[in-house]
């Protein structure tokens, strides 16, 4: 492993900093507050869980929206703008360089999360409750939903690599549902008479990223533990899953002519 | 400083491009390209936009990959990463992250050589003034011209010292003065034992500037050399030029061959009949302001492959 | 063009690929098998709220309630294949689908179908009748849900005027077919009889393409010619031992008092089995199942 990746990995942060887009943790910020002050005021008893399932699922979207509107955007900008092409006679290989966006979208998302979850703690604090040991979940359910956004991100780029931007959404987004209803998808093959429907749904199954999985935010806002096996389980399946997409993506990229 | 091993040894490159969206159809941009470029040698690469030069640059550079042919750089194969510690380049029209100044830029491009972090602000300095940023340095690129643009892109291929910098169309967007002093850079390079392959359609520049030239024209290699050679720079005419005296008309064999310019002839007469000629002026009192050689510039050798392929994209136009 | 070890790393790239893909399908595979008990363990719908579910649905709520609806459908099948006879989230996805899209006649038809049954159903004909009730107030004029009501109250309720009313209602709309008019009045006159109920379910049978419910129905259907014949056989049987004395000892003894011709048969071809006191019973290999009285729903039907 060459420390090129690392390189490109911290312009492509500095970049999403300087086009600002960070700016979307002061919309949480402000929804945090808004929420915290709402709550505290009419409802009584559940102002964990509502600040928590809101909280939780503001990191979520504000995420997904970063992770796929960035992430489509990570090689195609640097294509269509032609700084590519400076940057690839450097001593950088093509897999490096995909690495290094890979890496610096995520670490801008880590950021973005970890400012979020702050945001989270203090609302959660403002109305009045003590931090108690199943809070725990809900720092895992980021964490869940971290692995997620990484496996977002992994996909954006993956057809970034040979699609333009609004298709590369389009797919991301496709694929994304199909992962949240994969469940479904295969239990409904399931009560279908035709075996063909029947493989077909459960090959479509375990092809797509079962983003379902992922989803603790309802656990960690009922204060429920969230089973240790799940937390490995869920990592392993990610990074198996990333690692797969960025490996294709390489393949793909390096044989690329650039226009 | 010269070795065995060539700069630039390309043999048989050939480029295809399909093009058309329902029946691709394959249109060759680049047509069995060979030549070789020694180390330390300035070498122009010529041709009118669209002959391949930025195809060629393009392959060299691994950003995208031949049809068919093989080149070697600095010894070693073009999809040989390592390779790229010693060379620079400079892409047409370059443009760099918007986002970053100059000095910034810079660094982040030297991070790839692996300096370190004093080494790194060093160096940047020095090439920033070199390209003539120095005072543009903390200005973010977004708000650079097209000429400050193309400072940026040379100080970004040179800033590790490579054994070879390519620069494409490296005089475009600039002015005069900018002109002038990228010629300095690239003749600095030369001193310091560096190689240049640079390609232009300015054709002033390369004959200015190269040990030898290519000249390329749909893909194909027209001409090879010195660019005395590539072209006979054999005297054609001789022109003259002239002030009549006041009121007083010309005699009709002068007359006959002499263009007004402002109050002023021009003439251009055969090298064998310059001294009668003189005499004749001699004879009706008129002031000679100039004789000079016409030669052919490398100019007309390729507007007359050009104008050989009538259909020919004519943008070959001199500056 | 390529050097060799960059084509190889390229190969050995393509092959990693299938390699994740089997090892993410036993990890799938791993987490699966404990969400599975996981999920049966516990059985919840996070948003219970249609109102709420309506407002998030952000306009989309026609597609939303045809997913609802789906998912309504898988949980009556996935209980069904598990011969689980609890169905606690039945009514509230019923209850969601319907009022996502108020006109998704579906759900209605075969959501009250599905509350209703006792052995293959919830058996919650009160909450089958609120949610036919929803759907003609959502529908007017929809004479099928009249005819779904009328069955609900005859069959399920034993609720024979309302029904009467309910076919009544439906026979009123524009396109309500004449036999509901004539299944009102045969209603109001004689209540409940086996008459009637084969009639209704012969109804149900025709009217539906569903394969379940017309299953359903032809079951029924025998059950109650079944149910007929035993009738008429006891009738046989208890004349026999009025003019004999005593219930006959077989078949062949009522045969022969000319009380029966042939060996009676149910309506899948076994003959009826005559016990020791004159009660004729079903062939204990026959699938014919006499319908059963419907137990006492547990809470009253909501009106």
């Amino acid at each position: 492993m060459s420390a090129m990746p690392g390189v490109v990995a911290i312009n492509t942060f500095r970049e999403a900093v300087r086009d600002r887009v960070l700016y979307n943790l002061v919309f949480f910020a402000l929804l945090m507050i808004g929420a915290a002050i709402i709550v505290g005021q009419i409802s009584i008893g559940i102002e964990r869980l509502v600040i928590v399932n809101l909280g939780l699922t503001a990191i979520s979207i504000f995420g997904l929206v970063m992770a796929i509107f960035i992430g489509v955007g990570l090689v195609y900008k640097e294509i269509e703008k032609r700084t590519l092409y400076s940057l690839l006679s450097k001593p950088i290989r093509r897999w490096e360089f995909l690495v290094g966006k890979y890496a610096g979208l995520i670490l801008t998302l880590v950021i973005n999360t970890a400012f979020m979850t702050a945001g989270l703690a203090v609302a959660l604090f403002y109305v009045g409750r003590p931090f108690v040991r199943s809070d725990a979940s809900i720092l895992i359910a980021i964490y869940f939903i971290l692995l997620a956004l990484a496996l977002v991100t992994a996909i954006a780029l993956f057809f970034s690599c040979f699609s333009s931007p609004m298709l590369s959404t389009l797919f991301t987004l496709a694929i994304y549902v199909t992962g949240l209803f994969a469940a479904d998808i295969r239990d409904f093959g399931a009560l279908t008479h035709s075996s063909f429907i029947k493989t077909a749904t459960s090959v479509l199954y375990y092809l797509v990223p079962n983003f379902h999985d992922f989803n603790s935010i309802a656990v960690a806002a009922h204060g429920e533990s969230i089973p240790f096996a799940l937390v490995w389980q869920n990592t392993l399946y990610a990074l198996m899953y990333i690692a797969l997409l960025l490996v294709a993506s390489s393949a793909i990229f390096s044989r690329r002519n650039l226009k | 400083m010269a070795s065995q091993i060539p700069a630039i040894e390309i043999t048989g490159l050939t480029k295809d491009y399909s093009v058309g969206f329902w029946r691709k159809r394959m249109r060759r941009s680049l047509d069995h390209l060979s030549l070789r470029v020694e180390e330390g040698e300035i070498f122009g690469f010529l041709g009118p936009n669209g002959a391949g030069k930025t195809t060629t640059l393009k392959l060299l550079m691994g950003l995208i990959f031949p049809t068919d042919g093989t080149a070697n750089i600095l010894g070693r194969p073009i999809d040989d990463i390592s390779m790229h510690r010693d060379i620079g380049y400079l892409p047409e029209h370059p443009y760099f992250y918007d986002y970053l100044t100059a000095r910034e830029l810079l660094d982040y491009y030297a991070r790839f050589s692996h300096y370190p972090a004093e080494e790194r602000r060093v160096r940047v300095a020095r090439v920033l003034e070199r390209v003539g940023l120095a005072s543009a340095a903390d200005v973010q690129l977004r708000k650079f011209s097209k000429g400050m643009l193309q400072r940026a892109g040379i100080a970004q291929a040179i800033i590790h010292d490579p054994r070879l910098v390519f620069l494409d169309e490296p005089m475009s967007g600039l002015d005069p003065i900018g002109r002038h002093e990228v010629r300095d850079i690239i003749l600095d390079l030369k001193t310091q034992g560096r190689t240049v392959f640079f390609s232009t359609h300015i054709l002033s520049d390369a004959e200015m500037l190269c040990d030898r030239v290519a000249v390329l024209h749909e893909g194909k290699l027209r001409g090879i050399g010195s660019p005395g050679k590539i072209v006979s720079l054999e005297v054609q005419a001789m022109e003259i030029l002239f002030e009549p005296v006041e009121n007083q008309p010309l005699p009709s064999n002068l007359a006959q061959h002499a263009t007004p310019v402002g109050g002023r002839y021009r003439m251009e007469v055969p090298e064998a009949e310059l001294y009668r000629t003189i005499n004749d002026l001699r004879s009706c009192s008129a002031r000679i302001l100039s004789v000079s050689p016409v030669r052919p510039t490398l100019e007309d050798y390729f507007l007359g492959l050009v104008e050989r392929k009538p259909n020919a994209p004519v943008e070959a136009h001199a500056q | 063009m390529s050097n060799a070890g960059q084509k190889r790393s390229l190969w050995l790239a393509l092959a990693a690929i299938p390699l994740l893909f089997a090892a993410l399908f036993f990890l799938q595979a791993r987490i699966d098998a404990r969400t599975r008990t996981e999920a049966q363990a516990k059985e919840e719908l996070l948003l219970r709220s249609p109102a709420a579910i309506e407002k998030m649905s952000l306009g989309y709520n026609s597609l939303l309630a045809d997913i609802y609806w789906t998912r309504a459908v898988q949980y009556y099948g996935g209980k069904l294949a598990d011969e689980n006879v609890h169905f606690p989230l039945l009514w509230p996805l019923l209850d969601i689908s319907t009022t996502l899209d108020p006109k998704l006649l579906a759900a209605y038809h075969f959501g009250a179908m599905f509350l209703s049954e006792p052995r293959v159903g919830a058996n919650r004909p009160d909450l089958a009748v609120k949610l036919i009730k929803r759907g003609i107030a959502a529908n007017p004029g929809n004479w099928r849900l009249d005819a779904d009501l009328g069955f609900l109250y005859y069959w399920y309720l034993r609720d024979y005027g309302d029904a009467a009313a309910a076919y009544l209602a439906g026979s009123n709309t524009p396109q309500g077919p004449a036999w509901m008019k004539f299944m009102a009045a045969r209603l109001d006159q004689k209540g409940g009889s086996l008459e009637t109920s084969r009639m209704i379910w012969t109804q149900v049978y025709e009217s539906n393409s569903d394969p379940k419910i017309r299953k359903l129905a032809l079951n029924t259907l025998k059950g109650l010619k079944a149910e007929q014949d035993e009738r008429e056989l006891d009738t046989a049987a208890s004349e026999y031992r009025q003019r004999f004395g005593h219930y006959p000892a077989s078949v062949a003894e009522m045969r022969g008092a000319a009380l029966l011709h042939g060996v009676p048969v149910d309506p899948d071809g076994y003959p009826y089995v005559l016990g020791p006191d004159g009660q004729f019973e079903l062939n204990p290999h026959s699938s014919v199942a006499i319908p059963q009285e419907p137990k006492t729903p547990p809470r009253p039907a909501a009106k």
